[in-house]
């Protein structure tokens, strides 16, 4: 990077110079001043301001392309591995709840926390997201996906203990109109009556007074007030209440007192708070309709794991990555038999190394060659260089598959010639030598192409000279021109070692069991189990581990030390 | 004068109403499927009449079945989804109807009725897995082998249990990279009764069990992750048997004449249908259902029969298909002997879980 292009470098005189001399005499002399009398420093910043805003201006349109197509997306996507909103989302009464709950107890929580789930789920149910919340959890544990959507489909059953009682006491309770009436002030009743469809639907208003009589109600016939508007587009006057609201009338009515009511429909709900008193009341008991529903509510496990995943956000991810997993007792490793992710990552690093090598090997006598011969013949070799790269990828994999098949060419050859026999064909696929032999081919030009621009800069006199004083051939290559291409290796490896390392097709293809890679597990969790939050997390620890070795291949070997051309 | 005055009305009153009939409707649709014989077998029986009645309309075709949930989800992030409906297995299906990514549909209002009368919920009985799924037809996973690599002396292999057989049947099996149907498989073999098989899987000891027995053959398999590598695997004669679709197999005995022969034996039958995405604008909705309803009615569901080797998902279409095909069907009664239901629930609850195991194992 030392050359005269460089701007820090140029000797003449410059403005970034000029700034220079002038910071340096400001120490010496005071403020050098312009022709016009203002310091020189304080006129040439403006200057240069002008200019560096000007450069900026021609890479905005880039920068901004940059930012929002690739490191906005990227970021996002990283951050979905720590990112668990949905639990305390779908579940934020449940998990208030729990937190009074001693997870390490081995008991099943309290009827508070019953009751909170049921409300919970209920809502949750109403909106479809029990199941979204089923699939969630039900990668920390095992069948809580079938929980959650049974539970979505069962827990009607309560409210309907409480709704057929009201509702053989006064048909009123089962009506639309009844429940309005009661819950909505005047001005919405108004506006619901004389709503025509077509219209824009009121805004549901609780009646004045009625949330201090029947708290938990009111807030139960909001919500399903809200719900009827916003998402069913339906008219709240003409449509029964859930079971939940006949639930919750019946905690209201056993808890308080409503003779004081005396608003519309007060003889109805005097009526019912006189049935709940009455000892024939037949009440639901939450648990027993939990335990009903599947025995798995019955078992603390279930319970842990909502409490242990009701932080918005979690080192559940990141612990899954690397083979461990969230207990009650704090992280611990998973069993051995489901250990999987620390072999890929190993293997991930290893394998990509051979590739490394590999394309080392077979590159460097290439890319000599190519940078020694005549500059027509060097052309025609380049072509074939090339020729793979302007191929599709697939194709040239399932190239590879057919060459080295159990009954593929490779084999074949063997056979004929006598080498090794018909019933004991060498296996060379589906295995970590497949994997390892396609992709050294493919990526073989990103080893070249870097080698051959450093080699042929290199000047032949220098080897000349070196022989002209005594050297052997192999001294002066090895002590002259091998030091001066080893950047081309360098910026080589790089390219190659960072692009095996998140290969995922060809390992898929040709890699059988033992070759393949960390992104293929990543891909199947994008793709297949809809586990976005742990390939993320993967995928984070993938960029750090590359980012680590950049950083120890820059302190070990110098970036400075890596070109790419002359 | 007056005459003519009505029929100007009347005819204007036409234009309006079909004028408003294409307002109401997009006039282009995005399928998704998955490309190959089955998408033609699609295009063939469902869109090239729909097309001859509605000229109008234009239809694209995307092949991203085998990631549509992936996908779906991200257009359903980004709020753009592109897709007006989709062909996706029964699992996929549940999975994207829990997601809140398909629409839930009312099958008896939706679906036209079967040509017997009988409501499309009926019709369609127990294989309306899921409140979003409009099934097609029914598939198996099956096996093929070579024909001429039976050892001599041996019988062709009949019996499930013969994949485990590397004494009598030597030669490498491909099987799926996937523990669905293989653990099943496995546990069969490994003197399970069949229904007792989710039972014994749901335990720990079953899937070690279940792993146990796949060990005995492992280092004789090799694992594809496309319905297309066991035939090519088996006509390369690459390895001896292997698991892939009923159609698959199909496709390389009759129409490419290879030397294979299917085992029906525990054939693992499966779904595949369509779903609509959630939240569709109106237009492309009305559209998508006009066509769905076409496409899903008996006479069209038998026609695509005729192009691939699945059997409709209603009943009534079974007796319409044609009868060249119908031994070719995984629903034939010959080949219907003995066959394995897979368990939805099941493996919607356990599949992360057992495909880590297994994965941890197939690392090993």
């Amino acid at each position: 990077m030392n050359t005269a292009t460089d701007p820090d470098k140029i000797t003449g005189p410059t403005p970034d110079n000029a700034l220079r001399a002038a910071d340096a005499s400001d120490k010496k002399d005071g403020p050098v001043l312009a022709a016009d009398g203002t310091p020189l420093k304080k006129s040439l910043g403006r200057a240069l301001r002008a200019q560096k805003l000007r450069a900026l201006a021609m890479i905005a349109p880039l920068l901004i392309f940059v930012v929002l197509t690739f490191i906005a997306p990227i970021f996002d996507m990283l951050f979905r591995s720590v990112e668990n909103q949905i639990v305390s989302d779908t579940l934020p009464r449940t998990t208030q709840a729990l937190k009074d709950w001693d997870d390490t107890s081995g008991q099943v929580p309290g009827d508070d926390v019953f009751e909170a789930a049921y409300i919970d789920i209920f809502y949750a149910a109403e909106n479809k997201m029990h199941t979204r919340l089923g699939t969630r959890l039900n990668y920390e544990l095992t069948g809580v996906s079938s929980l959650f959507r049974k539970s979505g489909r069962g827990l009607d059953d309560i409210g309907e203990v409480y709704k057929d009682q009201f509702e053989d006491l006064d048909e009123n309770w089962d009506e639309a109109e009844p429940w309005a009436e009661l819950m909505g002030s005047d001005a919405w009743l108004a506006e619901a009556r004389a709503w025509e469809d077509g219209q824009p639907l009121p805004k549901f208003e609780l009646r004045e007074g009625i949330a201090e009589v029947l708290p938990r109600t009111a807030d139960a016939y909001s919500q399903f007030a809200a719900f009827t508007r916003v998402e069913e587009e339906d008219n709240v006057f003409n449509e029964e209440p859930w079971t939940l609201v006949h639930t919750m009338l019946y905690e209201d009515l056993a808890a308080g007192d409503v003779s004081g009511y005396t608003g519309p429909r007060a003889d109805m709900l005097i009526a019912a708070d006189a049935l709940v008193d009455s000892p024939e009341f037949e009440t639901a008991d939450l648990k027993a309709v939990f335990e009903d529903i599947d025995k798995d509510w019955m078992d603390p496990v279930v319970w842990q794991t909502i409490k242990m995943y009701s932080p918005d956000y979690t080192s559940g991810y990141f612990l899954n990555s690397v083979d461990m997993q969230k207990t009650p007792d704090g992280p611990a490793l998973r069993d051995e038999d489901e250990r999987i992710y620390g072999i890929l990552f190993k293997r991930t690093m290893f394998m990509s190394l051979v590739i490394t090598f590999s394309c080392i090997a077979l590159s460097y006598p290439v890319a000599f060659l190519l940078s020694n011969l005549p500059a027509r013949t060097a052309n025609l070799l380049m072509i074939l260089v090339l020729l793979p790269f302007w191929t599709s990828l697939l194709v040239r994999t399932s190239a590879w598959k057919v060459m080295l098949q159990q009954q593929g060419v490779i084999n074949d050859v063997l056979v004929w010639i006598g080498l090794i026999a018909d019933d004991n064909r060498l296996v060379m696929i589906n295995n970590q030598l497949g994997t390892i032999i396609a992709m050294t081919h493919i990526l073989l030009p990103f080893m070249i192409l870097p080698m051959y621009s450093v080699m042929s800069t290199i000047p032949p006199y220098y080897v000349r000279a070196a022989k002209s004083l005594g050297a052997t051939n192999w001294t002066a290559f090895w002590r002259v021109y091998f030091p001066q291409s080893v950047p081309g290796i360098g910026a080589g490896s790089i390219l190659v070692f960072i692009l095996a390392i998140g290969y995922y097709i060809t390992p898929e293809i040709v890699g059988g069991t033992t070759g393949t890679f960390i992104s293929n597990r990543i891909a199947y969790h994008i793709s297949s189990s809809l586990n976005w939050g742990l390939a993320a997390a993967l995928g984070t620890i993938l960029l750090a581990v590359v980012l680590i070795l950049y950083w120890a291949y820059d302190k070990i070997v110098g970036i400075d030390n890596v070109k790419l051309g002359g | 004068m007056k005459i003519t005055k009505t029929l100007m009305a009347s005819t204007a009153l036409t234009v309006a109403a079909t004028g408003a009939m294409a307002q109401d409707m997009a006039d282009s649709m995005t399928l998704v499927s998955w490309g190959g014989a089955y998408q033609n077998s699609q295009q063939e029986a469902y869109v090239v009449p729909y097309l001859e009645m509605h000229p109008e309309v234009s239809v694209s075709w995307d092949e991203s079945s085998n990631e549509a949930v992936a996908k779906l989800r991200a257009m359903n992030e980004a709020g753009n989804v592109t897709w007006d409906l989709v062909d996706v297995v029964a699992s996929d299906a549940i999975r994207l109807c829990d997601e809140g990514l398909a629409m839930e549909i009312d099958h008896d209002e939706v679906l036209a009725q079967g040509d017997d009368g009988s409501d499309a919920s009926d019709d369609f009985g127990d294989l309306i897995v899921s409140d979003c799924y409009i099934p097609q037809i029914v598939y198996s996973t099956t096996f093929g082998y070579r024909t001429d690599l039976v050892p001599e002396g041996a019988e062709a292999p009949s019996d499930i249990c013969s994949v485990f057989d590397l004494e009598t049947y030597p030669g490498k099996r491909a099987l799926e990279k996937r523990p669905i149907n293989n653990m099943e498989w496995a546990l069969l073999c490994d003197g399970v009764a069949k229904d007792d098989v989710y039972d014994v899987l749901e335990t720990e000891e079953g899937q070690d069990q279940a792993l146990a027995k796949l060990d005995t053959i492992k280092d004789d398999v090799i694992w594809w992750s496309a319905g297309a590598d066991t035939p090519q695997l088996l006509a390369d004669g690459e390895v001896f048997m292997g698991s892939t679709y009923n159609g698959r197999l199909y496709s390389a005995i009759v129409e490419q004449d290879q030397p294979i022969g299917m085992m029906w034996d525990a054939q693992v039958f499966d779904l595949d249908g369509w779903i609509i995405p959630a939240d569709l604008p109106e237009e492309r909705l009305a559209r998508v259902m006009d066509f769905v309803k076409f496409a899903t009615d008996t006479q069209r569901l038998a026609d695509q029969a005729k192009y691939i080797s699945y059997g409709p998902a209603r009943s009534s279409s079974a007796p319409k298909v044609p009868e060249d095909m119908k031994m070719h069907m995984p629903t034939d009664p010959a080949n219907a002997g003995n066959t394995f239901l897979y368990n939805y629930e099941f493996w919607a609850d356990y599949r992360d879980d057992i495909d880590a195991k297994f994965q941890a194992w197939l690392a090993q």
